[in-house]
């Protein structure tokens, strides 16, 4: 293969607000250079796993290589990074961004500029990328791309009258975007003959080659046999292989130098050697120091996974071992319940990758799991001086032991139509929101700036503001740090016996009415017994709400008509069914729905 | 002994839905009514081809309203059973009627096509609480109707009563169970009310169970039954149902001790040779099919099920301890070839455990608290 010239190299990603047609305008990008006849083309060839086509966002970071032959006659390299598309994987976005020279902003010329537009704008610019932007849907009658226009100019101060006003979907003015990657878009810099320097943006566990590295080369060269050093985590291996990505797949070449974009592999077992952010370089010729930017990514979301039936703790252990592989974000350690037996602890980036991973156990590995209310890390400062990360509501000290607690807060922009900027406000307010300010898009729209507690918005504030708004808000946060807070755990006892998996933290003033709502959702979802069963919210041993499940009085079928025993049967049926699944909590039977019933308070 | 035959046979008319009715029942114009009652015949006859030497113990016209049937309707469904079964000597012969619904000509065809039973639907003595279920009738005319049908000579009456209606008290059922009984009837039968989808008391009910009696209310009027109707020498043989001393209904004991038995149209459901299954239930499909030997079955029957032995057991447990003396562990033995305790030991101890059955070495039956549970209970005996 001959050597690639640097200057013929275009690297770059699409950023977009959700929905705004980046994933669209990818598949045409690669249609168009010709690396996939239309007809080979699965539409959306970026999002490969089920549940991404499916919930229509892009969870893992993909890349693709292909070739553009440009108007002024020559062939140029184009290496698409596609982003992950949600607030979760902010830091992922990050480092991919990083390792791009230059971005193109897709927004929608109905909707114009969203939440998630503006973060991802920002985070680009931060990066020193060259943005330009295209006007995507205007086959839409709703189209009005002048104005969405002036908004990029005005709001971002982004040059927008040129800008390809394009659509994805039906394909007009694709070729326009494809001369403006070639053109807006700085060909990379980086010395070939330079110490080796690469930043790690992805990776992936195959169970052939091992952990497949996605990697941008900004000094230096990589080839078969370098020996590789992982700068933060320290994990040295020989280079077995060096490639580019083609669509769907991987493709050897011979070496990787500074501008390219490509993947390495060295028989590296477990992803968390490959931590995104890190900075590949060679052991035997280091480079003076790693990229700038590199982060531990933490986990931000906390729950407690159980196997609805007990007897399944291996294969769901096996199951998270599984995904782990290619999710290094994924943190899980074992954990038992009183109520629930043993299960796992489990850390999420965001409440969205919580979402995923439940519901790839449960698809991919056909589990049936019971998931505890998910939580936040607080910190608690003991008296003795001691700070402990606080991820089980049940390891609370003892209130006597605690001389404060801290909890996360975030960074929000929230996007919304003028009309619901009241409503917006309100929710914020409810859950803690410390107003910052706000701006005017334009005459309609603004942008609200608050300070929001994280545990406040973990569960379903992204569901409030879309009803509070009939689904126009748009929100986009980032952590902003800890911060002192009065906060409580709310134990539940049901007969008198504490149940370790219905315990929550909560903010002190919020206690009484969750402790009421978590009651009066028990009462609905725990069945009456041949005894009656008190169901009370307590903190720090104060009882602070009651509700009683009465013992069973009445459970009589009157008739049995014209001998149609098998309706009375179908009716038994379904009242033993209920028994089975049932959780054993003293010797009260708690319904396994019980469980998650803490996440849905705020339904009205 | 020579294998026996229950015949339940359906007629899906009445004069006006009921609020609180989920049968399989609805007004009908005249020809509607008289063409059915041609293919039921037709069914009857054309079905009698599979119970060849069988003894029938028991026919029950149920519905629907019966009654509405005009005299000589009655006659011919009542000749096709007569000429194609063997109807065996005092076999008990019911029919439902409604009060509005019965005239002395109807009274007389019934005891002419050898009807010997009737079970009169009155649910309340009080004309608010009928009102209110939507009855067509008032308590004085259900009356004149029990007076016809003493007159007419029948000599084993039923009344139908509900409890735990909307706006009833405990003393209003006092009231309706003293009416009733100075009447003298050889049963009574006294269901609760249920609340059913697809009714308009699950629109108006279902979301507001606090305009119902309460649970509380609603069993000490069940206890008030129990112990008023003993005191007026009925005695309760089945969860809900109360009879003079041999007057039990024989064709309803028949459902829940496994006795085989045969329905014939819309809807009904049938058990025999071991297999549950139920006939069509759209009224104009069925009016269509061909009531021909060997050709009517494929598009009569459905949901066809034979149980497994398994099946068998968990039936003859569920349904035999509705009746008040329960389950016998000989019987049990002498179907199942198998100890009840063997079977069931787990579920026995623990329910006698929790006093929710009565057993000794011959029987299990239900409790009063069982009873009031019943559901509940029933439910373990599913394998």
């Amino acid at each position: 293969m001959p050597a690639i010239d640097q200057n013929k190299i275009r690297n770059f990603c699409i950023i977009a607000h959700i929905d705004h047609g980046k994933s669209t305008l990818a598949d045409r990008i690669i249609e168009m250079t010709g690396l996939l006849t239309s007809r080979e083309m699965q539409s959306q060839v970026l999002d490969n796993m089920d549940l991404e086509r499916e919930r229509g966002i892009t969870i893992k970071a993909q890349t693709v290589r292909t070739v553009y032959k440009a108007k002024d006659g020559q062939e140029y390299i184009f290496n698409l990074i596609d982003t992950p598309g949600h607030v979760d994987f902010n830091y992922e976005v990050s480092r991919s961004l990083a390792a791009c020279d230059g971005a193109i902003l897709v927004v929608d010329a109905a909707q114009g500029i969203e939440a998630q537009t503006l973060a991802n704008v920002y985070l680009a610019l931060d990066h020193d990328l060259d943005v330009f932007p295209v006007l995507n849907k205007i086959d839409l009658p709703s189209a009005e791309p002048d104005r969405v226009a002036a908004e990029i100019e005005d709001v971002i101060g982004l040059e927008a009258h040129d800008a390809p006003r394009i659509s994805a979907k039906t394909g007009i003015n694709i070729e326009e975007v494809l001369e403006a990657i070639v053109h807006k878009i700085p060909a990379p810099a980086g010395d070939p003959k330079a110490p080796l320097q690469a930043l790690i943006f992805d990776s992936l566990y195959d169970s052939y080659k091992g952990v497949i590295i996605f990697c941008r080369i900004k000094e230096g060269t990589v080839k078969k046999g370098t020996m590789i050093q992982m700068m933060a985590t320290g994990a040295c291996q020989e280079v077995v292989e060096v490639g580019y990505f083609g669509a769907g797949q991987f493709i050897p070449c011979e070496e990787l130098s500074a501008g390219m974009v490509g993947y390495i592999t060295a028989s590296i077992k477990n992803v968390k050697d490959t931590a995104v952010g890190d900075t590949i370089t060679d052991r035997n010729n280091p480079c003076a120091e790693p990229l700038p930017g590199y982060k531990k990514v933490t986990s931000m979301v906390y729950c407690g996974l159980y196997p609805a039936d007990g007897a399944k703790y291996n294969d769901l252990r096996d199951a998270l071992e599984k995904l782990q592989l290619n999710d290094a974000s994924l943190f899980f350690e074992p954990e038992t319940s009183i109520a629930l037996g043993f299960g796992f602890r489990c850390g999420f980036l965001g409440l969205l990758h919580l979402e995923i991973i439940e519901e790839r156990l449960e698809r991919e590995y056909n589990l049936d799991l019971v998931t505890t209310a998910p939580g936040v890390i607080y910190r608690v400062y003991k008296k003795n001086g001691e700070m402990m990360e606080l991820t089980n509501p049940s390891n609370l000290p003892d209130p006597a032991e605690i001389e404060y607690m801290e909890e996360p807060i975030v960074s929000a922009e929230i996007m919304v139509t003028t009309e619901f900027v009241g409503a917006i406000m309100t929710l914020c307010q409810e859950r803690r929101g410390v107003y910052l300010g706000m701006e005017y898009i334009e005459t309609t729209r603004a942008l609200l700036k608050y300070e929001l507690p994280l545990n406040e918005i973990i569960y379903d504030f992204f569901d409030a503001l879309k009803s509070r708004s009939r689904g126009y808000a748009s929100f986009d946060y980032e952590i902003k740090g800890y911060e002192q807070s009065e906060l409580v755990k709310l134990d539940i006892l049901i007969n008198k016996e504490e149940v370790d998996a219905l315990s929550f933290i909560v903010h002190a003033s919020s206690a009484y009415e969750r402790g009421r709502k978590m009651c009066e959702r028990l009462k609905e979802e725990i069945p009456r017994h041949l005894f009656e069963i008190p169901i009370q919210a307590a903190v720090g041993g104060r009882i602070i709400a009651r509700e009683t499940v009465k013992a069973m009085r009445k459970d009589v079928l009157a008739k049995c008509y014209g001998g149609d025993i098998t309706r009375k049967k179908k009716l038994l049926e379904k009242q033993k069914e209920g028994k089975k699944r049932m959780r054993q909590v003293g010797n009260v039977e708690i319904p396994q729905k019980a469980f998650m019933s803490v996440l849905k308070l705020d339904e009205e | 002994m020579r294998r026996t035959l229950e015949l339940y046979i359906h007629i899906p008319f009445c004069a006006r839905k009921c609020a609180y009715c989920d049968f399989l029942s609805a007004p009908a114009p005249a020809g509607v009514q008289r063409r059915y009652v041609e293919q039921l015949a037709d069914e009857i006859s054309c079905q009698s081809v599979h119970y060849p030497g069988l003894k029938v113990i028991s026919v029950y016209l149920g519905g629907g309203t019966p009654s509405l049937l005009e005299p000589d309707e009655i006659r011919s469904v009542m000749e096709a059973v007569r000429s194609h079964y063997d109807i065996a000597q005092g076999a008990e012969i019911t029919i439902e009627a409604n009060p509005g619904t019965v005239s002395m000509e109807k009274l007389e065809s019934y005891l002419e096509a050898g009807i010997n039973r009737i079970s009169i639907g009155l649910q309340s003595g009080d004309d608010k609480e009928l009102r209110e279920l939507g009855r067509i009738h008032t308590y004085d005319e259900f009356l004149k109707t029990y007076q016809r049908v003493r007159q007419a000579g029948f000599a084993n009456v039923n009344i139908d009563l509900m409890s735990a209606l909307p706006g009833q008290t405990l003393a209003s059922w006092n009231a309706t169970l003293k009416k009733v009984t100075m009447l003298k009837p050889e049963h009574i039968s006294a269901y609760s009310l249920m609340i059913e989808e697809g009714t308009p008391f699950y629109e108006r009910y279902h979301d507001h169970p606090e305009l119902l009696p309460g649970e509380d209310e609603e069993r000490e009027m069940y206890y008030a039954t129990k112990q008023f109707l003993r005191e007026q020498g009925y005695e309760r043989y089945e969860i809900s149902n109360y009879a003079k001393p041999g007057r039990e209904c024989r064709h309803n004991i028949g459902y829940w001790t496994g006795t085989e038995y045969l329905g014939v149209g819309l809807g009904a459901s049938s058990y025999v040779g071991g297999i549950r299954f139920r006939n069509e239930r759209d009224l104009e499909t069925y009016c269509r099919i061909p009531m021909k030997e060997n050709e009517a079955d494929k598009w009569l029957h459905q949901d066809i099920v034979k149980l497994s032995s398994k099946e068998m057991m968990e039936e003859y447990m569920f349904l035999g301890l509705r009746m008040i003396d329960g389950v016998s562990c000989e019987e049990f033995m002498r179907r199942f070839k198998a100890d009840v305790w063997d079977v069931y030991g787990d579920v026995l101890r623990r329910l006698a455990g929790n006093r929710l059955i009565i057993t000794d070495g011959s029987s299990v039956r239900l409790s009063d608290f069982g009873i009031d549970i019943s559901n509940y209970v029933l439910s373990e005996f599913l394998l």
